[in-house]
């Protein structure tokens, strides 16, 4: 499968098979019909689709109540402002209740690029896993997004689901079943662990295949799952050696912090965190720019494991 | 119930609220004892439920907005059987259930509340989802006048009119005090019916603490098409002489000697009642 689709258009397609076969599949949206590729959804179920305008924290208390009487909500809207406007909402509607509640947070971290730091969310992956019973995802691809969808489906526990606008370049073959909670080894290597989420998966590969070419044997593992965090996964990845940890979110409270909390607990091992700086907000520009900007790239993550595995000869 | 019977059981919640608050040492007394005769009718004389089912398909759906005011509700569901009413002595205790905002790991209640402005989206929600369905039942919340001043609420007001939400009555418990004095000097809600009528609300003022007025409303459909909201006029500290009209009795514990004329008044009420 490689439909060129982004991770947004593949979810709501799908969302609309899942809607098709049952019929308490509803999904709510916030004026963001567009901006989430909700459209064909709406089209071919609208009694399953319910507009609330713009007002993401209704939406997600209607949500919370929608689930309350036996319906199967997803909510599609952008994460900036899911993640910080209904943030009450998501934590007490929504977690705190336990709804079966599906948040699909399009155009996340600085998708948005040039529009600015109200429409980025760098901070939603620290902000959800500080709350205790909601699943946190970052699919990487299509297949991805589909097999998290599904596995999401068969459960009954609120999940914030985080993808960007682009298309994805192919990393698993249509079909490919994922494990909430379970990250995924993309490559072995015995120098040092690349772990990455969501769109950094991609470029983690490059990067590992470029450091293959200077043999620095660099492993890869998709920590597609935020909360609950694999953590044997990244206590295997520290006993191998160094780890550089690459997202699409703040240095703060993310991915990174989350491993280091990890190995500083139980195996303390050398690590480079790449993601958006904590204090300040991000350069304005298209996301590829910023993110060669940040170094969170083929280059910038090949340049920081190279100085990382030369600094940690084992 | 007749509303003789509803107003002998409105007392005897107020008796056992005031006791596991006393006996708990905390509590939302004021609010409590404003809203009992609202939750009363709609739990003994309105609502469709089942105690020995809680999740019952066919029960109407109740969200206690103003999450403060749960002393009332952990009473009357306790009465009524969803659970033993000697767990109302944990009320607050370390490791309870019975926590100071409605929680629904206790049997009949739907929803986790306690920050202001949220009862009226998932109620709104509630009301949605069983129409998309073609479920009959019902959806009532309570809120807080003070709880007003949430804007969450107004989004809401703006959907349920939208969508046309004749099976959700909201409640506003206006009994004119918030934590910090009146509302019309914290934050003026005036005029309150106007602005839910300009809401595309169908809009009903009546006395609060009057079982006969409550039954009258609360007993009919209300008019198709639309959402219902009762402002329902209250006293805070109803039924307590000394706690009625004061401010401070929004949350605040009666001692022993209090207790006493408090419980004598109930049983003056009740007898009144006989």
């Amino acid at each position: 499968m490689n439909t060129g689709l982004s991770c947004r258009e593949v979810f709501c397609n799908h969302l609309t098979e899942m809607g098709t076969a049952d019929k308490r599949v509803v999904a709510l949206t916030s004026d963001a019909k567009g901006s989430t590729a909700l459209g064909v959804f709406a089209k071919a179920l609208p009694e399953q689709f319910v507009e609330v305008g713009i007002a993401e924290q209704n939406e997600i208390g209607m949500a919370a109540g929608m689930a309350a009487v036996g319906l199967k909500p997803y909510v599609c809207a952008p994460a900036s402002f899911l993640s910080a406007r209904a943030l009450e909402q998501i934590k007490v509607d929504v977690a705190y209740s336990r709804m079966n509640v599906k948040i699909l947070a399009v155009s996340g971290g600085i998708s948005y690029g040039a529009l600015g730091a109200s429409h980025h969310s760098p901070h939603d992956i620290a902000v959800f896993r500080a709350i205790p019973g909601i699943v946190v995802v970052l699919p990487c691809d299509e297949a991805q997004t589909v097999g998290l969808m599904d596995a999401l489906a068969a459960t009954d526990t609120p999940a914030y689901f985080r993808v960007g606008k682009v298309a994805m370049p192919v990393i698993y073959p249509a079909g490919t079943t994922f494990e909430i909670g379970k990250a995924v080894r993309l490559r072995n290597g015995d120098d040092l662990t690349i772990i990455a989420c969501g769109e950094m998966v991609y470029p983690a590969l490059q990067a590992a295949e470029k450091l293959a070419g200077e043999g620095i044997a660099a492993g890869v593992l998709d920590m597609h799952t935020l909360s609950p965090l694999d953590e044997a996964a990244v206590l295997e990845a520290a006993a191998i050696g160094p780890i550089v940890t690459v997202e699409e979110h703040s240095v703060n409270g993310g991915l990174g912090a989350a491993v280091a909390q990890i190995t500083a607990t139980h195996r303390p091992v050398a690590m480079r965190t790449l993601g958006l700086p904590g204090d300040e907000n991000a350069v304005a520009g298209a996301s590829p720019d910023v993110f060669r900007h940040y170094g969170l790239d083929e280059d910038g993550i090949y340049a920081a494991a190279r100085e990382l595995s030369a600094t940690n000869r084992k | 119930m007749e509303t003789t019977e509803l107003r002998r059981k409105a007392v005897a919640i107020r008796r056992a609220l005031l006791q596991m608050i006393h006996h708990a040492k905390a509590g939302h007394t004021g609010g409590a004892l404003s809203s009992v005769d609202i939750l009363t009718a709609l739990y003994y004389g309105v609502m469709h439920i089942n105690p020995k089912q809680p999740k019952w398909e066919g029960r109407d759906f109740f969200v206690m907005s103003k999450g403060h005011s749960v002393e009332g509700l952990y009473c009357i569901l306790a009465d009524l059987g969803f659970f033993d009413p000697a767990e109302l002595d944990t009320f607050c205790r370390f490791g309870t259930r019975l926590i100071g905002h409605p929680n629904n790991k206790v049997p009949g209640v739907e929803m986790n509340t306690g920050a202001l402005g949220h009862g009226l989206p998932v109620a709104t929600g509630m009301a949605k989802g069983l129409k998309m369905m073609g479920r009959p039942n019902r959806v009532y919340t309570v809120m807080g006048d003070g709880e007003q001043g949430e804007g969450s609420i107004y989004e809401a007001a703006m959907a349920a009119s939208h969508y046309k939400l004749d099976n959700l009555t909201a409640c506003i418990d206006r009994n004119h005090l918030q934590i910090s004095g009146d509302t019309e000097d914290v934050m003026a809600l005036e005029p309150l019916a106007d602005r839910w009528r300009a809401f595309g609300w169908h809009v009903v003022d009546l006395d609060g603490n009057d079982m006969d007025a409550l039954m009258a409303e609360l007993g009919h459909e209300p008019p198709a098409g639309k959402p219902r909201m009762i402002i329902a006029h209250t006293v805070k500290g109803r039924g307590v002489k000394e706690m009625e009209n004061v401010a401070k009795w929004h949350h605040g514990v009666p001692d022993d000697a209090l207790m006493e004329s408090a419980m004598a008044q109930l049983s003056e009420q009740e007898r009144s009642l006989a």
